[in-house]
């Protein structure tokens, strides 16, 4: 039990070291308030310590510009560590442009894992080094939440809606993934591990399963047997919307406002149509709610997403591998 | 200021003006209904430290060897549930706050007595469904509730413990209501708001929070109970509603709930810091106002137990700033206590060693709350243990240890009694080791990665929480030995002064223990608060 006894976990991501950098910092700075503030008390209740029965203490006048300094000085730290958390914070928010989207899908108590080749996975996670990666991720039943520690990043998986993480792993390695939101009996079983290959084992190891279609291949086929073609077709309007080159515009709603097609609203209109009906439709749509599974509603938005509005745009948002070598 | 030795002879008080249980369980005073209140926290902080142990002894190895999952989940629920709404919440306010508002503000008694009495019904009405919620098995939610899996998928007594936290939160209602007009109106001639011990602001500021932040968690739970029981869809996605909702209601009482806990403590603090020192609080008005500040800013900063759960990033950027300015309040009022040190006259008595635990125990959870609000780090430490360590560090380290401190202040005004000086000592040593020992490696821990609420955990994680283990058998050590001798006192302990402290303070001019009105004539306040100086001169006058 002695042989392996961390203190700090591993950095296998190019955000870890970010945040371990604020925190040793701000480690630093709390061990400095620390002391200043311990060394005192000991120091004061030792020289002050009452020497007769009777005694009393001095009593001085509050200087006025001690309460202002000693409010101002940690005013002005605490700023500064809002505005660096808040810096790497953003930077973990936002995926870079160039991430590879890859798919998860939380229950309990369990992590599946859909590669954009179409490989799935449970609770083990292949992926390759050096390429930013992009989760999207759903849950079946309650809230999840993704984490692992050796990449610093953590975010709550939801039902009924879709959250995203993005990482870039920079060292080979399996990794905890753990779930870090209470879940239910099973909460501490659920964990996974994620293995970080070069990208050349990795196009191996994809080779090397057996894969099922794409996603966007599995979403198109769904398109048809779900029977969505039927009133979303790409040369009319008259009943449904177009959904080629719709992913990512605006639309104008029934009530006037405007939505952006993102993944969160396909879901919703798959799940509850009526919710959010495009403007000049009528609620024809029946839901699909408890008809679809989490797995093929993410299949469908990543057909709809590949859906250009030139078909020679296709394949440009299909998910770029990393050279290989 | 009187400081000579009551005659041990009978005298009337208010714990020997009547006899019988009868007159404890229908009476009107504040002082026994604070005794009642002392009895009921205590045995629930027992029973919840018992789960603790249970919970510590099971994570000793890395595999979950000892209980099912399930029992897991639930005396960590049970754990949470007892000791936040039955013990922290009421701890010192209802024990404390009850017996010394009206002392210290020279008042015969709270302004609605038989509210005051009705509260200790309500909170046992609350602790009753609670506790027959865990006789029926227990709940396996946390203490925090969240939905869907409480309001849809927990298989366990959800409602009836949820009752039980609904019915608990009105008994902390009317106790704030009680003391905020206690203190507005019944404050002794000369007792002007700038005069008041330290004590009563932050009492005041805690009164303010209960009043306005309980009925939203009230709310949050008919909710839950709604969806459970009548299926309508509030926070099921799957019937429309909005999970994170429910993460917004319960944390907008519950973060301010947090300062129900900690704002009595620091009020404790600063009486026994002026009181052993002998010396007014430096800055006064700057701690009397930090109080209140504490108290509206805590209203403000809910969203940071949501930086990672699919709030917008604007949303995480404005609670981030908010929480840190939070810390600013809490920075001035331990300066102050440190600056209140110099040139006093510091007697190392048990409550003071409590007291300078105090300070030092705050100061890292402090520091490590504003780790938390630090978005880049709370992303990766957010649900670990590193957030189990450092609440434990606000409320174990610091409102139990003030609690303690407190209790060992005024033990001697309460019962009249004396307790070993020698064992005090030697518990408090045990609590402030016990507890670092138990609470610092999970510190480590977090970091590292484990998450909370796991009942089983990877093997590397083993040394930190074995060293875990055993400080809570210190930390348990600790907290059995001060339950003997103030037991023990109440018989065999020699008869206390009515100041055996020499301090300065309305509470201490009364008999030990006071009569039932409290004062044999009403006081005028013509000093400062903690006017040691005016004090010594009346003496030799």
């Amino acid at each position: 039990m002695w042989k392996n006894f961390p203190l700090f976990p591993e950095q296998a991501s190019t955000l870890a070291s970010k945040v371990d950098a604020l925190y040793f910092t701000f480690l630093g700075i709390s061990t400095f308030f620390g002391l200043l503030v311990a060394g005192l008390v000991i120091y004061f209740a030792i020289r002050f310590r009452r020497r007769s029965p009777e005694e009393i203490g001095r009593p001085e006048k509050a200087g006025l510009w001690m309460e202002v300094t000693w409010s101002v000085i940690p005013l002005i730290i605490l700023l500064g560590m809002f505005a660096w958390g808040a810096k790497v914070f953003v930077e973990a928010f936002r995926p870079p442009g160039n991430a590879v989207e890859y798919f998860v899908t939380a229950k309990q108590w369990m992590w599946k894992f859909q590669h954009p080749q179409g490989n799935r996975e449970i609770n083990d996670f292949h992926v390759p080094l050096g390429q930013p990666i992009r989760l999207t991720m759903t849950s079946e039943d309650v809230i999840h939440s993704f984490f692992v520690p050796a990449f610093r990043v953590k975010a709550d998986v939801l039902p009924g809606r879709y959250t995203t993480v993005w990482f870039e792993a920079n060292k080979t390695g399996t990794f905890h993934i753990f779930c870090a939101e209470y879940c239910g009996a099973e909460h501490s079983m659920m964990r996974g591990s994620i293995i970080i290959m070069e990208p050349a084992d990795y196009e191996l190891w994809l080779a090397g399963r057996e894969s099922g279609p794409s996603v966007v291949a599995s979403g198109e086929e769904l398109f048809q047997v779900k029977a969505c073609n039927t009133c979303h077709r790409s040369d009319s309007a008259t009943l449904a919307p177009i959904l080629h080159g719709a992913f990512g515009e605006p639309v104008e709603l029934a009530d006037g406002s405007v939505q952006v097609v993102d993944e969160n609203y396909i879901r919703e209109s798959i799940m509850n149509p009526a919710a959010k009906l495009v403007k000049g439709y009528k609620p024809l749509m029946p839901t699909y709610q408890g008809q679809i599974t989490e797995d093929e509603v993410i299949q469908l938005i990543g057909y709809i997403k590949s859906l250009a509005s030139d078909a020679t745009e296709e394949e440009a948002t299909l998910p770029a591998l990393p050279d290989e070598g | 200021m009187s400081e000579t030795v009551t005659t041990p002879a009978r005298r009337k008080n208010y714990l020997n003006a009547e006899y019988g249980i009868k007159s404890w369980l229908l009476t009107k005073d504040h002082k026994r209904i604070a005794i009642l209140y002392l009895v009921s926290v205590t045995f629930f902080f027992m029973l919840g430290g018992i789960m603790a142990a249970f919970l510590r002894l099971e994570l000793a190895t890395p595999l979950g060897d000892m209980v099912e999952p399930d029992t897991y989940n639930r005396l960590f629920t049970a754990h949470g549930v007892l000791m936040v709404f039955l013990f922290l919440i009421p701890a010192i306010p209802a024990v404390l706050g009850n017996f010394l508002i009206p002392l210290m503000i020279g008042a015969k008694d709270l302004a609605f007595p038989k509210l005051n009495l009705g509260s200790w019904y309500v909170y046992n009405v609350g602790a009753t469904l609670m506790v027959a919620a865990l006789l029926r098995g227990g709940t396996d939610t946390g203490w925090t509730f969240y939905t869907p899996y409480s309001s849809v998928f927990a298989d366990s007594e959800v409602i009836l413990t949820a009752l039980g936290v609904f019915v608990a939160g009105f008994s902390s209602i009317m106790t704030g209501l009680n003391f905020v007009v206690t203190i507005h109106r019944m404050r002794a001639p000369g007792l002007t708001w700038f005069r008041l011990p330290l004590f009563v602001w932050s009492m005041y500021g805690t009164s303010l929070v209960q009043i306005l932040g309980t009925p939203v968690v009230a709310i949050a739970i008919v909710l839950v109970a709604a969806e459970r029981l009548l299926n309508i869809g509030i926070f099921d996605p799957a019937l429309g509603g909005d999970p994170v909702l429910f993460q917004h209601l319960f944390w907008f009482y519950s973060h301010p709930a947090v300062y129900i806990m900690i704002l009595p403590a620091m009020g404790v603090i600063s009486e026994l810091i002026a009181a052993f020192s002998r010396k007014r609080i430096f800055g006064y008005k700057f701690v009397a106002f930090s109080s209140l500040a504490i108290a509206v800013l805590g209203f403000l900063v809910w969203g940071h137990h949501m930086f990672i759960s699919s709030q917008s990033l604007y949303a995480g950027l404005i609670f981030s700033v908010l929480s840190m300015l939070v810390a600013v309040p809490s920075a001035v009022k331990t300066f102050n206590w440190t600056a209140t040190l110099y040139q006093g006259s510091i007697s190392w008595q048990t409550p003071m060693i409590y007291a300078l635990g105090f300070i030092g125990l705050f100061v890292v959870g402090g520091l490590t709350g504003v780790m938390l609000a630090t978005l880049g780090l709370d992303m990766h430490v957010h649900d670990t243990y590193f957030i189990v360590a450092h609440f434990h560090y606000i409320m174990v380290g610091g409102a139990i240890m003030a609690y303690l401190g407190g209790m060992h202040y005024w033990w001697p005004k309460i019962t009249g009694r004396l307790y070993s000086v020698f064992w005090s000592k030697i518990s408090a040593g045990l609590i402030f080791v016990g507890f670092n020992l138990t609470f610092f490696p999970q510190f480590v821990l977090g970091y590292l990665g484990m998450p909370r609420r796991y009942h089983a955990y990877p093997e590397e994680f083993q040394i930190l929480n074995v060293l875990s283990s055993a400080g809570a058998t210190i930390l348990g050590l600790g907290y059995l030995l001060p339950l003997i001798y103030f037991i023990w006192s109440m018989r065999y302990g020699e008869r206390a002064t009515d100041n055996p402290w020499g301090a300065y303070g309305l509470e201490w001019e009364t008999s030990s223990p006071p009569p039932t009105y409290n004062f044999d004539e009403p006081p005028v306040v013509t000093t400062e608060a903690y006017d040691y100086l005016a004090m010594r001169d009346k003496r030799v006058a």
